[in-house]
């Protein structure tokens, strides 16, 4: 096969003194085996991969996307700053011309982190990829995007954050739910009335291994991306699928995700989740970094790989063929679905519980969105958590019809403010942020 | 007393220091085809009417290796490297002589594929089929453990003169490299070995006593007799020996640019807190990429002989050298004969240089005096561009922890210190576009002699502890030990200055006042399963380049 050399972005950064918790898998050493594999390779030596510092993500980048309670300062620390900013860099050198794609390979990750914030889920507390999506638009003008979810674990916070987009296309494929952390990503989650489709779900049985991702990435994702057409393709590029990962059960391997990814071409990568640090990660990233570069990985491979003995059985192959089939038609019948899910509905309501296993709080969610045919939809948030805390959110879309807003500033102003703690206004539009 | 002896591609240089101040000082023309008599000429030269006895040390800078290295013209090497899964043969350096060998060694070290007995056996076969006499021996992760090395050398020995090892060439990661400095460090081997071998008789037949040694690349010097190991860390101690020469001139704790402005090329190198600044992993020579500690240099192809050409954009300063400037009856305009013209230098035949901008003033429909403005503005805004790239470069350099990235210790260079032939015309404008401070140091001439003669011993260890294994290495000794699982950070620190002293002391350093200094040191808490299983303690230390004693200045001689 014939690949094009690639200029590659590389925001390494590993954040070599911050842990979540003494023993936790967010850990200092997480990135520590993997930075030796990278230098023993001598990959900074190729002159198409650069290495770029990430920059340090301001209030301002965090609020344009998340409500955090109380502000998004009490609810980060400078680790997620940083690595936002790293996310923010890799975009930046893409978008500037200065690398054809990017890959931020830092820590902590983000992609169970939900619009609202009361803490930490899932060892996100901010969503760096959404952070740096909204932060696309306010620079760098509309865009297409597209997110293609690799992480194990269902990002069930970027979906949460595109719900209600359709200019933003997120598919996630992980270890079916019924099995794993956190417990969602199913086909039927699909998107709110006005995104229904954009969304999409592919869960896929423990024991999947590169055969099945290859297929779901051949008979779903890639069609879909076709039709889609975006201007970019992110991978949240989380890399617990991989067969040692010590809190999943899948039989991804080095390999598969390299080909996942030439295949994929992502204009830009973000890490997520992968606690097999030393037996994974290295080999993992070793994979992906050549594979974005275009140059020759197939010499990757972990020690330890056995192909035979991670060979999927029929029954794992079966199921994964019908989840994909079932995504690609859910995805082609999207129109008709929406006209039935929607009817003669003017607003539409969900209602969510949503657990902060990390920090251990509970949260109750009244989420009503506008239904709308040239936006995404004006959205209100009522959400209380245990901590005491019940705000409201208002929040006008990035693009928004002259309706939306109207309706978005009128309900910041009747919203009674004796009645939460906080009362915030999101103006994704016009980049405007407020609290009362 | 001490001398300085600096052999390098046009002059060698030479300088005797007495009493702290610059004695007697030597310059002869390099001898190209024969650097060991032009050395010799030049000591003896530098020698005559003084007591050998006086003498208290000789050190000398050589470019004999990187003449060698530069001009292809080293001897055959064999490479046995084993490379493991990772990056494929096609993306690894090319030798002409490369075999590769099954096994793995991981990133902790571990042993996770052997040898292959069978297969070494074939390559020993064809290596004396083909009478090669040297061979380079890597492994991956080999500063890990050097297990597979040791096993290869172990079967070549008899067969071969010398095999360079890899994990003794540096402690730092990174296998490509690994291989290119390896692969270096045999191909020089010989050369250097005779040039040590003429050197110390050399010193037999004049009965001087005192040590001799050779400077490094990093601006740190070690003996003549542990070059003999290691000859590839002399190469490109010629800029190191001038940048050395420029630092008893700084300001202690001052940032600082370094110029040496020469007749083709232009050199920049950094001074951080008083301290010049290394590469990060080693030097680039002749295109090979190393593990050679050296001090980070940027060259550009601006010199005062630089060729003066037109293109569609106007003026273009070099890169090539035709020759000589103009007025010297050189083939080419040049910056020189633009500072002629224009009224900034006085020599040669100021007609010839004028002659030579006029074929430049004609189709720029200019007078010969703007040309020589022109050229002389773009020389000075190109050098000073340069010079701001090179300080951006060092500040973009990666970090690896919340603390640093927050601290953002950043570079800032407020003077500028300028040798080389054009020094004193071209110091204060270049300073004036970077709105720094200009110096021209004094004995700019034979700044490269001075600073081989007032470098001290330099050296760097790399430990590595891993309580789960029990294990700690140090990585270019090939050291292996055992500790205990309570083992420490600081019993790590206290090891590592122990063995960076012996290591020194090994290659010659002076043992009073050495100044060892941890450069890094890190802890990891080993989790697995969610339990705390070790710890993975990471510490380099190192001997950091810097002078024996400050001269006095501004003697005449």
């Amino acid at each position: 096969m014939t690949r094009r050399i690639k200029k590659t972005g590389l925001i390494f950064f590993p954040a070599f003194d911050w842990a979540i918790s003494p023993t936790h898998p967010e850990r200092e050493e997480r990135l520590l085996y993997t930075q030796d594999q990278i230098f023993e390779e001598g990959l900074l030596d190729f002159d198409n991969i650069v290495e770029y510092k990430p920059g340090i993500a301001t209030a301002a980048d965090i609020d344009r996307t998340h409500i955090c309670v109380p502000d998004s300062r009490a609810v980060t620390t400078d680790s997620h700053l940083i690595s936002t900013g790293g996310a923010i860099q890799a975009a930046r050198i893409v978008l500037d011309g200065h690398c054809d794609n990017a890959f931020a390979l830092v820590r902590p990750p983000g992609h169970h982190a939900m619009k609202v914030v009361h803490g930490a889920r899932g060892f996100c507390n901010v969503n760096i990829e959404a952070i740096m999506i909204d932060y696309i638009r306010r620079h760098y003008g509309p865009k297409r995007i597209a997110v293609v979810d690799t992480d194990c674990h269902h990002g069930d916070g970027t979906q949460d954050i595109f719900w209600h987009d359709p200019h933003t296309l997120f598919i996630s494929i992980h270890q079916d739910g019924r099995t794993l952390y956190p417990g969602t990503g199913f086909h039927q989650e699909m998107g709110g009335p006005n995104a229904l489709g954009t969304t999409i779900n592919i869960p896929l049985p423990p024991g999947t291994s590169d055969e099945g991702f290859l297929h779901a990435l051949n008979h779903a994702i890639l069609p879909i991306l076709e039709d889609f057409r975006p201007d970019l393709v992110i991978n949240s590029a989380g890399q617990d699928n991989h067969y040692s990962d010590p809190i999943t059960d899948m039989r991804f391997s080095a390999q598969g995700y390299a080909v996942l990814n030439e295949k994929l071409a992502p204009d830009l990568a973000v890490l997520e989740g992968g606690y097999s640090i030393e037996k994974a990660l290295p080999y993992v990233n070793l994979g992906i970094i050549l594979a974005m570069a275009g140059l020759d990985y197939s010499h990757v491979r972990e020690p330890d790989y056995d192909r035979a003995s991670l060979r999927e059985t029929p029954d794992i192959s079966r199921f994964v063929e019908k989840s994909s089939e079932t995504a690609l038609q859910l995805w082609r019948e999207r129109a008709t679905l929406r006209q039935k899910l929607v009817g003669r509905n003017r607003s539409m309501t969900r209602r969510k519980h949503i657990y902060y296993d990390t920090d251990g709080i509970s949260e109750e969610q009244v989420e009503t969105v506008l239904v709308c045919e040239d936006c995404g939809g004006m959205l209100t948030i009522d959400s209380e958590a245990d901590t005491g805390r019940r705000i409201f959110a208002v929040i006008v879309p990035y693009q928004t019809c002259p309706r939306c807003r109207k309706a978005g500033e009128e309900a910041f102003d009747q919203a009674d403010r004796l009645r939460y703690t906080a009362v915030y206004f999101q103006d994704k539009d016009l980049d405007l942020y407020q609290v009362k | 007393m001490i001398i300085g002896i600096d052999v390098g591609g046009t002059h060698t240089d030479a300088v005797l220091l007495k009493d702290r101040r610059l004695f007697k000082k030597v310059k002869i023309e390099t001898r190209p085809d024969d650097l060991v008599s032009s050395l010799l000429e030049a000591a003896d030269d530098l020698l005559a009417e003084e007591d050998g006895n006086e003498i208290e040390r000789v050190t000398v800078s050589t470019t004999l290796a990187t003449n060698a290295i530069i001009q292809n013209k080293t001897d055959r090497v064999a490479m046995a490297v084993s490379t493991g899964p990772g990056l494929g043969a096609s993306q690894l350096p090319g030798f002409d002589n490369l075999y590769f060998l099954s096994g793995y060694i991981n990133h902790r070290g571990m042993e996770v594929a052997r040898l292959q007995p069978g297969e070494l056996e074939e390559i020993r076969d064809d290596i004396t089929r083909k009478g090669i006499r040297l061979a380079g021996v890597v492994g991956k992760f080999s500063s890990r453990n050097p297990l597979h090395e040791i096993q290869i050398a172990d079967l070549l020995k008899e067969k071969v003169d010398h095999a360079s090892l890899g994990h003794r060439m540096s402690g730092n990661l990174n296998f490509p490299r690994r291989m290119a400095t390896a692969y270096l460090n045999a191909a020089v081997w010989p050369l250097h070995r005779h040039f040590v071998h003429d050197v110390q008789q050399f010193i037999a037949e004049r009965g001087i006593k005192a040590p001799v040694y050779i400077l490094k690349a990093d601006g740190g010097t070690f003996s003549l007799a542990a070059s003999e190991f290691s000859p590839c860390q002399t190469i490109l101690s010629g800029p190191a020996a001038s940048v050395m020469g420029t630092l008893h001139v700084l300001a202690p704790d001052e940032d600082a640019v370094v110029l040496d402005i020469g007749s083709t090329t232009t050199d920049i190198a950094l001074f951080a807190r008083g301290v010049p600044l290394l590469e990060p992993l080693g030097v680039t020579l002749g295109g090979y990429r190393t593990l050679i500690r050296g001090l980070r240099t940027r060259s550009i192809g601006i010199g005062g002989d630089s060729a003066v050409t037109l293109s569609d954009n106007g003026l273009v300063i070099g890169p090539d050298r035709k020759g000589p400037a103009a007025a010297m009856g050189g083939p080419a305009p040049t910056p020189t004969d633009a500072m002629i013209v224009s009224g900034r230098l006085a020599i040669g035949r100021r007609e010839a240089a004028v002659q030579a901008l006029h074929s430049l003033a004609e189709p720029l429909g200019k007078t010969v005096t703007a040309v020589a403005e022109a050229i002389f503005n773009l020389t000075c805004n190109s050098i000073a561009q340069a010079v701001r790239d090179t300080i951006e470069e060092v500040n973009r350099r990666p970090v690896y922890t919340i603390h640093e990235l927050l601290e953002g210790k950043t570079l800032s260079p407020r003077a500028i210190y300028v040798v080389g032939g054009p020094a004193g015309i071209m110091a204060s404008p270049i300073a004036e576009r970077l709105s720094f401070v200009p110096h021209v140091p004094g004995y700019a001439e034979v700044a490269n002699a001075v600073g081989a003669a007032l470098a001290r011993t330099t050296a760097e260890v790399t430990l590595l502890a891993d309580t789960e294994r029990g294990i700690l290495t140090f990585g270019e000794e090939g050291l292996t030990m055992a500790i205990s699982s309570d083992f420490t950070r600081e019993e790590a620190m206290a090891l590592a200055r122990e063995k960076l002293r012996e290591r020194a002391l090994d290659i010659g350093a002076d043992p009073v006042g050495l100044a060892v200094e941890i450069t890094e040191d890190q802890v990891f808490p080993m989790v697995r399963d969610f339990y705390t299983t070790g710890k993975n303690i990471r510490v380099k230390a190192q001997i950091k380049p810097g002078l024996l004693f400050y001269p006095e200045l501004g003697v005449p001689i």
